[in-house]
């Protein structure tokens, strides 16, 4: 038997599961189902939004649309074949993919990858997170009808890393590169050299950047003071990323867990103060910078050596039984892979703890009150990426 | 002042429109069906099957220990195992592929395949247009298409080709050392000569990886 499911009008006015809704309307509701095919959701997913006049009073956010069984494939999959599907939960930043699934891979078989390799994945995960930023930003402001403009600025610096990766991995996007114990393949010295030119290159593209931005009247007015999510109430959504620092709660797993080698780096942890989708947006310029610095530091340190734990077993690789949960500070927030093993050669439970979903749940507390039109601009702030979402 | 930071703003996209054609880095586009840029040597898409020699049936590295059909993520390769042994091109008796397909619709260029070969049979291809009519037997690639000679791998992975060759080598010379050796000895040893036939023990030796596909693709 179907039951059916209270439509968000109905939620409006006081009915079904959800929690009565906080704002007065003043006149009539209207229903209004943006998504799934809108080109500002970045892929399939659909709010329905009950709207008084231009205010939303209830938004009810739709999810599944692009569900591919992600966790129950891991569960029947090797350990090694799960990783190149880990690229294509958040397409956009793959390598902090293969990261998170590598390092609870590691936890659970007790294995450490060697130093080089730590410092390849610290340099590939900061490359990762400016293009993951600088993309996201672009997209913000797309979304506030820039037509594009300073998306492809953002692309043009996005093109040289992917080209970055392309050498190293031999893909854009899907790159399939780190393994439990370490990285496949070595980086070589041209390559080091190719990536310090770019990084020397990216100061200039932020400057011009928040040039281009930070001051435009259009984009304060657009977005200071909407989309408050306030401290206490992200913390309890268990919101995490740019987004909860933009709250102004400084928590940054690079700081707190120090994975990998980052307790070796100096970098500031930027914080916003007004909760808004300006904070969000400009604590994400500043994490470039921060980004930078760490590249900066990490190709200078880098130390030759092997990518790959001698020990390390490619094929018919069985940890012992036990279970793990490996995160790492994602570009969009706390990436996490639960693992358990029962000794044999296939996890018997694999759970992604993926920032998108997460940050998203919280949408709706942000919306209301807000004007139709602000509500794909804080939507834009939230910075998803449905692969990841769905999963 | 209001609207200084728009016009900030626009001085700097001034500044890319007119660098757009003045400075040569910024002239990225390229007419692509006339021209193509040199694909990056590391690149990857879809597998192929590396043959030593002039013919590719008898070249096959491949001696279809099924190694890749069970690692593959998404079981996109079909491999029948021939009852028979022939020889290579140098000689050597081998089991070979009667049968060895990739459907390159549901290959996902992980480059998983290539990883755990241990006879470095095959390799990544960088040939992507490969845009066909015939949406299911079309992309179904037999081993006659999949075949390719190993100086095709040198032209585009030239460093990677060299130190497979120089590996291959390495391993030729040590087992034609053993088995110089075992000659010698007054009573002949296990027929360990061919390195391909030894990683092939140590192949059979391992337990088979079950998943949970097995049952489907076993049948």
């Amino acid at each position: 038997m179907t039951q059916k499911l209270p439509s968000v009008l109905d939620i409006a006015q006081g009915e079904g599961w959800n929690r009565p809704p906080t704002v007065e309307a003043e006149g009539e509701l209207l229903e209004v189902a943006m998504g799934p095919h809108h080109p500002s959701t970045h892929g399939v997913f659909r709010m329905d939004v009950a709207l008084d006049g231009e205010r939303v009073i209830k938004l009810k956010p739709v999810f599944g649309y692009l569900h591919r069984n992600h966790e129950k494939l891991g569960e029947g999959m090797t350990y090694l074949g799960s990783m190149p599907f880990t690229d294509r939960l958040d397409y956009i930043c793959s390598l902090s993919n293969n990261w998170a699934y590598a390092l609870s891979v590691e936890k659970l078989a007790g294995q450490e990858a060697p130093e080089r390799a730590q410092y390849l994945r610290v340099i590939l995960a900061e490359l990762t997170r400016v293009v993951n930023h600088a993309s996201s930003v672009g997209f913000l402001i797309q979304e506030m009808g820039a037509s594009g403009t300073p998306l492809m600025y953002a692309f043009r610096e996005r093109e040289k890393i992917l080209d970055l990766f392309e050498s190293l991995t031999g893909s854009r996007m899907m790159c399939n590169y780190m393994r439990f114990g370490g990285c496949r393949v070595d980086a070589s010295a041209a390559w080091l050299d190719e990536t310090r030119k770019v990084v020397a290159g990216l100061p200039a593209f932020s400057d011009e950047f928040e040039r281009f931005l930070c001051t435009n009247e259009i984009v304060m007015a657009r977005c200071q003071g909407i989309g408050i999510l306030k401290p206490e109430l992200a913390v309890n959504a268990g919101v995490t990323g740019p987004m909860l620092r933009a709250s102004g709660v400084n928590y940054d797993i690079r700081k707190i867990d120090r994975y990998g080698i980052y307790d070796r780096f100096k970098f500031r942890v930027p914080l916003g103060d007004h909760c808004d989708v300006y904070d969000r947006f400009m604590v994400r310029l500043l994490e470039i910078r921060e980004s930078i610095s760490i590249l900066e530091q990490a190709l200078k340190e880098i130390p030759s050596g092997p990518v790959m734990d001698p020990k390390a077993k490619i094929r018919g690789f069985r940890p012992k039984a036990g279970e793990a949960y490996g995160r790492v500070e994602a570009p969009k927030g706390e990436l996490g892979f639960y693992l358990i093993s029962d000794g044999g050669p296939n996890p018997y439970r694999y759970r992604v703890r993926p920032p998108s979903l997460i940050n998203l749940t919280i949408l709706e507390d942000m919306c209301i009150g807000e004007n139709l039109a602000d509500v794909f601009l804080i939507f834009g702030s939230v910075d998803i990426v449905l692969g990841e979402v769905d999963r | 002042m209001l609207g200084e930071g728009i016009l900030k703003g626009l001085a700097e996209t001034a500044k890319n429109f007119a660098g757009s054609f003045v400075s040569a880095d910024r002239l990225t586009t390229v007419e692509y069906p006339e021209q193509r840029i040199a694909p990056i040597e590391n690149t990857r898409d879809f597998p192929f099957l590396v043959y030593d020699g002039g013919d590719w049936e008898a070249g096959l590295r491949c001696v279809a220990c099924q190694i890749c059909e069970k690692e593959c993520p998404p079981k996109c390769i079909y491999i029948e195992k021939s009852k028979d042994k022939k020889p290579d091109y140098v000689g050597k008796m081998q089991i070979y592929p009667v049968r060895f397909d990739i459907d390159i619709s549901v290959c996902m260029s992980c480059q998983i395949c290539v990883e755990v070969c241990p006879f470095e049979a095959i390799k990544m291809d960088t040939q992507f247009e490969l845009s066909t009519t015939d949406r299911f037997g079309g992309l179904l690639l037999d081993r006659q298409q999949l075949a390719k000679p190993n100086e095709y791998y040198h032209t585009i992975h030239p460093t990677e080709a060299t130190e497979v060759d120089a590996r291959l080598a390495g391993e030729k010379a040590k087992a034609e050392a053993k088995a110089r050796a075992a000659a010698a000895a007054p009573k002949p040893a296990a027929p360990a000569a061919n390195p391909a036939e030894g990683a092939k023990a140590v192949a059979e030796a391992m337990p088979p990886i079950k998943t949970q596909q097995e049952g489907e693709t076993g049948s």
